[in-house]
């Protein structure tokens, strides 16, 4: 898959502070993270993607066109900023065709995109009211709107679930998670928040003080983790870890007591899990709960932030 | 399928023309205005000095029009650039009224509530964004400036044989001078809505620009009994610059006469444009550095 978004040794400088620091690598997924603690350069590198400031050295690329010198680039993408950013005293809906005539689609198209837009952010009774009127979760909402409207292939979130309570922050990551499985765009997510990227994300990039401490694929990441198994049985004898070695894995066994045990496998790649439920029935041995270890993102995350430079997974 | 049925789909149609999508800000622009009744009550009043004007050279070419109104002779002020002049002076004093009004309208919304992220993050830049919002203001400003000026001086032109081509120098002195005051007005009015961002506190520090600028100004000259602290006077600056577009430097001209001027106590010509050219490109240095999609604090 061709790269979405490639850095190039980009170094962006404000204020006499280096705020990104020699970044290089290139992401293709079709929804990916942007992770970091706060002044790790998240909302810095979503304005140099958007050409708001500039790259002392080096160069951003998205879609294989130089930000800097694409304005025409700037329709295929849509931003849904972290602040506030509206015109209150206009309604949703104008507010949102208003936008999507800016990025050049003719009046009547802009209008009818607008309705659609309010509709698919389920926000479709409150288009006619004006903007100062709605409530937090609904200026999200209406935000997400008017970066979606003019049909663009790349949409950027910053902190799309900010501020939101538990039921707008669900409905926002259903709302992603639509349009990351409809598949028509590539969607760039900034946050803070690890459950939030790790519910919609499949590629992660984790900054940390300007530069890129992790960059994982955490499909793959989630694949070759699985591997790792705890089981409790009941019944398990030296016999059933015996078999499981035989299947070329590594196993501990862990007596509890009363015939309880925990069991530690590593299995190869090769051999499917399927195969422990199948010896287990041959050993009469019954398995009371599984547990796949996976590094979760968390973990990654804080690896991520104990490692001093250097960057964790693929370059 | 109806709207509300409708999955997300990419866009796949027409896409207007990079060069003019600039208008689609007047358009959204002056379409919010109006929905204002107090201004479009204002903006209507704008044009009453216009058709005094107008009323007044009718009369003078009009010997029935006079004798209905008992007038005995006809006026002569009608056919002399004095009485350009003064309407275009008249107008200029509304048109900056419709500019504290208006600019701070435009610019302090999208400032206020963080839209200009919004704006710039589309194919749309900085210098499209200010030509956007300058053409509402253009737009209203000319209507009640130039265009009604022409308008009078075709009027009078088709009223007196060979007074248009005689006295061609007043529709270029109109023309030129309006658009002087207008380009100023518009890009002084965006750059403080811009730097202040809150509507009303916008609108006083454009009337505090003029006002303190012309106090400060006079004050200058009558302790320092010299005139070069009326740089800071932009009204008075176009006054000379119009003087100089409408010929009138031979006579006592209304500035002269509000401002109690005597013999040599005027700047020069050249700074008075000086003096307008520096306000506009300030204006511009100020916009270039507040309209930006994220700031950046040092």
């Amino acid at each position: 898959m061709p790269p979405v978004i490639e850095l190039d040794r980009l170094v962006v400088r404000l204020g006499g502070r280096t705020i990104l620091d020699g970044l290089s690598g290139a992401v293709a997924g079709r929804a990916i993270g942007l992770l970091g603690p706060n002044g790790a350069g998240k909302s810095t590198l979503i304005n140099t993607l958007l050409g708001f400031h500039p790259a002392a050295s080096g160069a951003v690329r998205v879609f294989g066109a130089d930000v800097r010198e694409s304005k025409a680039l700037r329709r295929l993408i849509g931003y849904m900023p972290e602040n506030d950013a509206f015109i209150s005293h206009m309604t949703g809906v104008r507010f949102v065709r208003y936008m999507a005539e800016l990025a050049g689609l003719p009046s009547e198209a802009a209008l009818e995109r607008a309705h659609e837009a309010f509709f698919y952010v389920g926000m479709g009774e409150a288009r006619y009211r004006k903007l100062g009127t709605y409530s937090l979760g609904m200026k999200q909402l209406a935000k997400l709107a008017q970066a979606i409207a003019h049909g663009p292939r790349l949409l950027l979130l910053d902190e799309p679930t900010n501020g939101l309570d538990p039921p707008a922050r669900q409905r926002m990551i259903r709302l992603i998670r639509e349009i990351r499985d409809a598949g028509q765009m590539h969607i760039l997510i900034s946050s803070h928040l690890l459950r939030d990227v790790e519910e919609t994300c499949e590629e992660v990039v984790i900054l940390k003080q300007g530069r890129i401490a992790a960059h994982c694929d955490l499909e793959s990441e989630r694949r070759s983790n699985r591997k790792f198994v705890e089981l409790e049985t009941v019944g398990a004898a030296t016999s059933f870890t015996d078999a499981v070695q035989g299947l070329g894995a590594e196993c501990a066994f862990y007596p509890n007591g009363h015939g309880i045990a925990r069991v530690k496998v590593v299995l190869p790649d090769e051999v499917e899990m399927r195969e422990l439920f199948r010896l287990a029935a041959e050993h009469d041995v019954q398995i009371r709960r599984m547990n796949y270890r996976r590094d979760s993102l968390e973990d990654i995350f804080l690896a991520a932030m104990k490692e001093e430079g250097g960057e964790r997974g693929r370059p | 399928m109806a709207v509300h049925k409708r999955a997300y789909r990419p866009y796949e149609g027409a896409l207007t023309s990079e060069r003019w999508r600039f208008l689609v800000l007047p358009r959204y622009g002056l379409l919010e205005l109006f929905e204002s009744r107090l201004l479009t009550v204002f903006y209507v009043l704008c044009f009453g000095p216009i058709l005094i004007a107008a009323s007044a050279i009718y009369i003078a070419y009009s010997p029935a029009a006079r004798a209905l109104l008992e007038i005995s002779s006809a006026s002569d002020f009608v056919r002399k650039p004095d009485f350009f002049f003064a309407t275009l002076t008249l107008q200029g004093g509304l048109a900056f009224l419709l500019t504290a009004w208006v600019a701070p309208a435009l610019v302090s919304p999208d400032l206020v509530n963080g839209a200009l992220p919004l704006y710039l993050s589309r194919p749309f830049t900085r210098a499209e964004y200010v030509l956007g919002k300058a053409t509402v203001l253009l737009t209203l400003l000319s209507a009640i400036t130039w265009v009604p000026g022409l308008v009078l001086f075709a009027l009078e032109a088709g009223l007196a044989d060979g007074w248009g081509t005689q006295n061609i120098r007043i529709a270029v002195a109109v023309f030129a001078g309006s658009w002087v005051w207008i380009l100023v007005l518009t890009l002084l009015g965006l750059a403080l809505s811009a730097w202040i961002r809150w509507r009303i506190v916008a609108s006083g520090a454009l009337a505090g620009v003029f006002f303190m600028g012309a106090a400060f100004g006079e004050m200058w000259r009558e302790v320092l009994n010299e005139p070069w602290g009326r740089l800071a006077n932009l009204y008075y600056l176009v006054g000379l610059v119009w003087r100089s577009l409408f010929g009138m430097f031979a006579q006592r001209s209304m500035a002269q006469e509000m401002f109690n001027d005597g013999p040599g106590r005027d700047l020069p010509t050249w700074a008075a444009w000086a003096g307008l050219a520096a306000a506009a490109a300030l204006s511009v240095w100020f916009l270039e550095r507040r309209l930006r999609g994220r700031e950046v604090v040092s």
